[in-house]
């Protein structure tokens, strides 16, 4: 038995422990609901765990294993959000299954998420470091920007666009006009629930990991450690991190999905869809460890039900935050500490030891 | 006449984007980071000269200097505790680092001072002039944004290219070893360069709040991302580009805002940050940086 478990690879022991810690939450979510010891409060905030967990996942790839900082990530959200509500609520009449209409939805959100993500990511990704980050920041902004200047109505002679308000559209009287500029989307189906929510983040836990430990994650791994090395032995960096790009931008999208049909009305502001909800994500990722799917999934899990649970303390979260965020950026990073770690480090201790009685018995 | 109204008030705005420019870009050429919280840093002084004149009704001379006081101090503490410390970290930990600071900054003036937008009284008690028979009105407040920031900016090339501390910033911005070497002191000439910078954003903040009189916590963070595009606009780690990316960006926000749509301004001005970085990656004036293996 103990030689089968050493037998298992070291990749797949943490994706195999990650499904597994994840399978467990499932289950006493699962048996809370039956017996009933589910409190409305908790109730609602599952889909929103499951959400942030696929957005950090998503962001992870590209902050983690691609190396690159994007802080535009709430764009490809808002994206999918608002593709796939715009879809849900044009079919709603005519296809009134939502289990098949959900899954349409994800697909649609997901993949033009995705579109977006290689369109912006082919010119964007030619830069690198800080010029990377603030352009993605600026895309975010642009799409937010834009998505609130929008209108989009439908009537029999097809789709009519505006960006000044919905009497420019020229709908027929029995026109419907979907989209409407700052005033979003109304009346979505409330199609998302945790059963999908989970499978979704499921699913990005099993693309994730296989990327990572497949021969692309290593070429991408190793752009990000050394993108002239990398080069020069043949792997196509530009490739490589359009890839990554736009699978992080397919996950948000379905991220985006499912929150925006958790919600009666979709609208675009700084802190859904904007620069704020961007550095939430980061902070999730950073907190949850940069490069570790495993800690993406437990910290969305810690910063979305915490403040939600400890509501007395809810208006200092922001400030824990941000102390938390230079906190640990300093604790990793800073030659003291990395030091001063070293030097507390047992197994390190150990050695030294081991090294001195030898050194003594000569 | 519409035009030239339009016109005059971009130039305004510019040189208030100019002014935050600067301080973007000198931390950029000295210590290679990009100072996130730099636009915090001119809501901290608009709160600051807001407590001190609105709050405590004192003199504006008075609120000016307190809150340039203010934010020297701020702008140098932030770089002692948390940059300080990550000189030698990769660039991504001392970004994510900075954003930690904007969103710390911004979160502590939400606690102190609520999220409801203050309205600022304005610091500049000049009155506007109107021309040609009222059909051109110039505010007080521009004439003094513009004369300010000229002076400003004039004053500061001065500083870097007259003075033996200037001298030290330009030698660091060059070569840090190189530098050290010859006896600048590093760690001061980047504590100088931060404190310039920070008072810079507060008279910058101060000048904006006047121009657009209200104020929150979230008041600093797109001036400043705007003025990042400036920065990038001109050629970061030049001072004239700052100064030139910043009034023209001004005059571009001002004429799309006039010509094209009040909310799309804000999306025409990061398309001009996209467009410059795809073309000209090293902006109007920057210098061309080679990679070393």
């Amino acid at each position: 038995m103990k030689k089968n478990i050493k037998a298992v690879k070291p990749a797949t022991k943490t994706s195999l422990i990650t499904y597994a810690i994840v399978a467990v939450l499932f289950l006493i979510v699962i048996i809370m609901d039956a017996t009933g010891a589910m409190s409305s409060l908790f109730r609602g905030l599952l889909v929103p765990i499951c959400t942030y967990a696929i957005l950090a996942v998503s962001l992870n790839l590209v902050v983690g294993i691609l190396g690159e900082l994007s802080l535009g990530h709430a764009g490809f959200m808002c994206v999918g959000a608002y593709a796939s509500a715009f879809f849900s609520v044009l079919t709603e009449d005519t296809i009134t299954n939502a289990w098949i209409r959900f899954p349409l939805a994800l697909i649609i959100g997901g993949i033009s998420a995705a579109i977006f993500g290689i369109i912006i990511g082919i010119p964007v990704l030619r830069l690198k470091g800080d010029y990377l980050a603030i352009v993605t920041l600026a895309f975010g902004e642009i799409i937010k920007n834009i998505v609130t200047v929008l209108y989009v109505g439908i009537d029999s002679k097809g789709l009519h666009f505006s960006a000044e308000s919905s009497m420019a559209l020229g709908l027929e009287p029995d026109g419907k006009n979907i989209i409407k500029g700052a005033l979003g989307i109304t009346g979505m189906p409330k199609d998302s629930n945790f059963y999908i929510a989970f499978a979704i983040l499921l699913v990005t836990l099993i693309v994730a990991y296989n990327l990572v430990n497949s021969r692309s994650g290593r070429a991408i791994m190793s752009i990000r450690d050394n993108r002239i090395a990398a080069e020069s032995i043949g792997i196509n960096v530009t490739k490589y991190k359009l890839i990554v790009f736009a699978l992080s931008a397919f996950f948000a999208g379905l991220a985006g999905v499912l929150y925006s049909h958790n919600l009666s009305s979709l609208t675009a502001n700084t802190n859904n869809f904007g620069y704020n909800m961007s550095i939430l994500i980061l902070v999730i990722v950073v907190l949850g460890g940069i490069g570790s799917i495993r800690g993406s999934v437990i910290s969305a899990i810690i910063l979305t039900a915490l403040p939600e649970l400890l509501r007395s303390v809810k208006e200092y979260r922001m400030l824990v935050y941000a102390i938390v965020l230079i906190a640990m950026m300093i604790f990793n990073n800073s030659e003291k500490t990395k030091n001063l770690r070293s030097s507390i480090s047992l197994k390190k201790f150990a050695e030294a030891k081991l090294k001195t009685r030898k050194g003594g018995t000569k | 006449m519409n035009f030239l109204s339009f016109l005059i008030s971009g130039v305004s705005l510019g040189g208030i984007y100019a002014l935050i420019a600067l301080g973007y870009t000198m931390v950029y050429g000295i210590a290679k980071m990009l100072n996130f919280a730099h636009g915090d840093v001119i809501m901290i002084g608009g709160y600051m000269a807001y407590t001190l004149c609105s709050t405590m009704g004192m003199n504006p001379m008075i609120g000016v200097i307190g809150s340039v006081a203010v934010c020297t101090l701020l702008g140098v503490t932030i770089e002692r505790f948390a940059y300080k410390p990550l000189r030698t970290a990769a660039p991504l930990a001392v970004l994510i680092t900075a954003i930690g600071v904007s969103y710390l900054l911004q979160n502590l003036a939400l606690l102190i001072f609520g999220s409801a937008a203050k309205s600022f009284t304005s610091v500049v008690s000049i009155k506007g002039i109107s021309l040609f028979d009222g059909e051109l009105v110039v505010s007080g407040e521009t004439l003094v944004t513009i004369v300010v920031s000229v002076v400003i900016m004039i004053a500061l090339t001065l500083f870097v290219n007259k003075t033996k501390p200037g001298r030290a910033m330009r030698a660091v911005s060059e070569d840090k070893g190189a530098a050290q070497l010859m006896g600048v002191n590093v760690n001061a000439t980047i504590a100088l360069t931060f404190a310039i910078g920070s008072a810079l954003a507060a008279v910058a903040g101060l000048l904006l709040c006047s121009s657009y009189p209200s104020l929150s916590p979230y008041t600093g963070a797109m001036p400043g991302i705007k003025a990042f595009t400036a920065a990038v606009f001109g050629g970061i780690g030049s001072i004239p580009g700052a100064m030139i990316g910043g009034i023209l960006l001004g005059i571009i926000e001002n004429l799309s805002k006039g010509y094209i749509s009040t909310e799309l301004s804000d999306a025409i001005v990061f398309s001009i940050l996209i467009i410059i970085l795809l073309v000209k990656p090293t902006g109007i004036l920057g210098k061309k940086i080679s990679e070393k293996v």
